[in-house]
């Protein structure tokens, strides 16, 4: 559906470097990446609206490299809504109408629909400015919507809202993509938001895609230390590999595959290592003694650092666990986590 | 009530004496002549005519400006190039040159002598002494003050806007003229009544280029030289009161509207 090949885009210092991605027809992708990685230019540069320095663009098997914007078939929404100030609620959602011969024949039906689907219908006449954040977003995206784009594009939908009607837009885009049959493209820095609603993803950092597919296996098996960090496995340890073993610092680990090379790194999730102050009775076959060197507090739940020797441990456990445990700093503890929670790249 | 500092009442002594240095003169000006002078005056054909090309010329020179100006404003507002820098301190010169150096370097382009007046006066255009050269004039030290208001305003609309427009379907030019005027339309209001104020008010470049027709001040300047002081003062109470009410009115469509949720 969307074919990147080789997008390059240079922007004062900026640099958008050989970005290569394949989107499939109703896929939601989404693309995530912290802040300053180059999301929002690359969501510009493929509605078309940013020059590429070079690079080619397909949109449903039509180059679109040289094509102006209004003429892609694809809509953006960005992170402020970018409403039209100056026209009320109902003349922002048909603005490009008249543009569209399709939308146009059928608007009537396809305004009231988007209005019912939304819960727009109390804001047709108020202009912008005095609407709340929710209340922005779905208006912008029933005038996303309102033109039938083939891609829509979202540029972080919903960082700017409160925890409470993030949850309603989430849901609300969900339902859109399953309804709609369009291909979503949404930016964002949150990897939660990826997890509960991307088919395929990527991990942008600098300008540049560190990896993309599938987001269990993007989640599950990153390919570098930024991707490890960034979807939350707190324990990356540079590692030398010899069969089925790993030696971190002075530490021998048993792994359940057997890497292609001899070094590198492992990775594990904080959740994934069990603490305990006596020796369990599973037999977990990675299982140390340590000190506990740090306790975070988190809300939730208290992230405690163990150090086993030369090596300090991560590991997320609730609040209850923390008191029955009787954890403290000093505290001699046991650690342990199986041998399929390590992932080695 | 706490006690107010010195710096306080620095402040607001400074602040009078600054108003009075303002306001004395024109109010003295604006007393001076009694009615039945300034209603003689009115009924001067002279007087009135130069007021009414004052007014006009003034008027025509905003209208270039903005027709010409307009583009280049966005241009600014919305690129990056090499050389931006340059091309914004070129608008600016007509700002800072001085009055009659305006004129004779409008005149030294306009004469016989240089190849685009030979091509003018080929085409029957005649800058010294004429209305033409009166509206060049103005233009010249008139269209700064557009532009740098026009591409204020254009520089406050998100270009998300019309990026969002674009994306929607609208062309360029109707990204334009549906989004980008609509929203930018009192910014450039405002650049035309500047442009016009500074037009109006301009004398030493045009007493250069076009003595006659007598545009409003150098009437004033012709009747103080040789009539004196009281003779030139309605002409002036005149040109100050119809500059005034028009700038007010235009000022007051300019404003923004308020609270239009009242529904």
């Amino acid at each position: 559906m969307i074919e990147l090949h080789n997008i390059n885009v240079r922007l004062g210092q900026f640099r958008l470097k050989n970005i290569d991605l394949n989107i499939d027809s109703n896929d939601f992708f989404v693309l995530m990446g912290p802040t300053g990685a180059g999301k929002t230019v690359l969501l510009e540069a493929i509605a078309g609206l940013v020059p590429l320095e070079y690079g080619r663009i397909t949109i449903a098997g039509r180059d679109v490299t040289g094509t102006a914007p209004e003429k892609r078939g694809v809509s953006i929404m960005y992170q402020d809504y970018a409403l039209f100030p100056h026209l009320t609620i109902s003349q922002n959602i048909s603005f490009g109408v008249r543009y569209h011969a399709k939308a146009k024949s059928e608007s009537g039906s396809r305004f009231e629909r988007l209005v019912r689907e939304l819960n727009i219908g109390h804001l047709l006449k108020r202009y912008p400015e005095t609407l709340s954040g929710g209340e922005l977003q779905r208006a912008a995206l029933a005038r996303a919507l309102m033109v039938e784009p083939q891609v829509i594009l979202l540029d972080e939908p919903l960082s700017a809202l409160d925890p409470g009607f993030r949850e309603e837009i989430r849901l609300l885009l969900k339902n859109l993509h399953e309804s709609s049959g369009m291909t979503f493209f949404m930016v964002t820095h949150d990897f939660a938001e990826t997890l509960s609603l991307a088919t395929t993803a990527a991990v942008m950092n600098n300008g540049i895609i560190e990896q993309a597919g599938n987001v269990q296996e993007i989640f599950q098996k990153p390919c570098s230390t930024f991707v490890a960090d960034f979807v939350g496995m707190k324990n990356i340890l540079p590692a030398i590999f010899n069969k089925h073993t790993s030696r971190i610092g002075s530490l021998t680990v048993e792994m359940a595959t057997i890497p292609v090379d001899t070094g590198g790194f492992i990775a594990i999730r904080p959740e994934d290592i069990v603490i305990s102050t006596h020796k369990p009775a599973s037999s977990m076959c990675n299982s140390f003694y340590g000190v506990v060197s740090a306790i975070i507090d988190q809300g939730f739940s208290y992230e405690v650092h163990v150090q086993v020797e030369d090596i300090t441990f991560k590991s997320l456990i609730t609040k209850g666990s923390l008191i029955d445990l009787g954890i403290r700093e000093g505290l001699v503890v046991h650690l342990s986590f199986k041998a399929t929670a390590i992932h080695c790249f | 009530m706490t006690k107010r500092e010195p710096f306080f009442w620095i402040t607001v002594s400074c602040g009078i004496i600054v108003l009075a240095f303002i306001l004395l003169p024109l109010i003295e000006m604006l007393s001076a002549p009694s009615a039945v002078m300034l209603k003689e005056t009115l009924k001067d054909k002279d007087v009135v005519r130069s007021i009414w090309l004052s007014m006009y010329t003034a008027l025509a020179a905003a209208c270039i400006s903005f027709v010409f100006g307009t583009p280049l404003a966005y241009v600014l507002a919305r690129t990056n190039f090499h050389g931006k820098r340059l091309v914004e301190s070129i608008i600016d010169l007509p700002i800072v040159i001085p009055h009659p150096v305006v004129g004779i370097a409008i005149l030294s382009v306009a004469g016989k002598n240089h190849w685009l007046g030979q091509i003018m006066s080929e085409l029957g255009v005649r800058i010294m002494g004429s209305v033409t050269g009166i509206i060049t004039v103005l233009t010249f030290v008139g269209i700064p003050f557009y532009i740098n208001a026009a591409k204020d305003g254009f520089e406050g609309i998100s270009p998300r806007l019309e990026n969002v427009a674009r994306s929607l379907g609208a062309p360029m030019f109707s990204t334009f003229f549906r989004i980008t005027f609509p929203l930018a339309w009192r910014s450039m209001l405002v650049g035309l009544i500047m442009c016009c104020a500074r037009a109006i008010s301009e004398f030493g470049a045009v007493v250069i280029v076009a003595y006659h027709p007598m545009i409003a001040p150098v009437m004033i300047y012709e009747r103080f030289e040789s009539y004196g002081l009281k003779y030139s003062q309605p002409v002036a109470v005149w040109l100050v009161l119809v500059c005034l009410s028009l700038f007010l009115i235009l000022r007051i469509l300019a404003l923004p509207k308020k609270n239009r949720n009242h529904d």
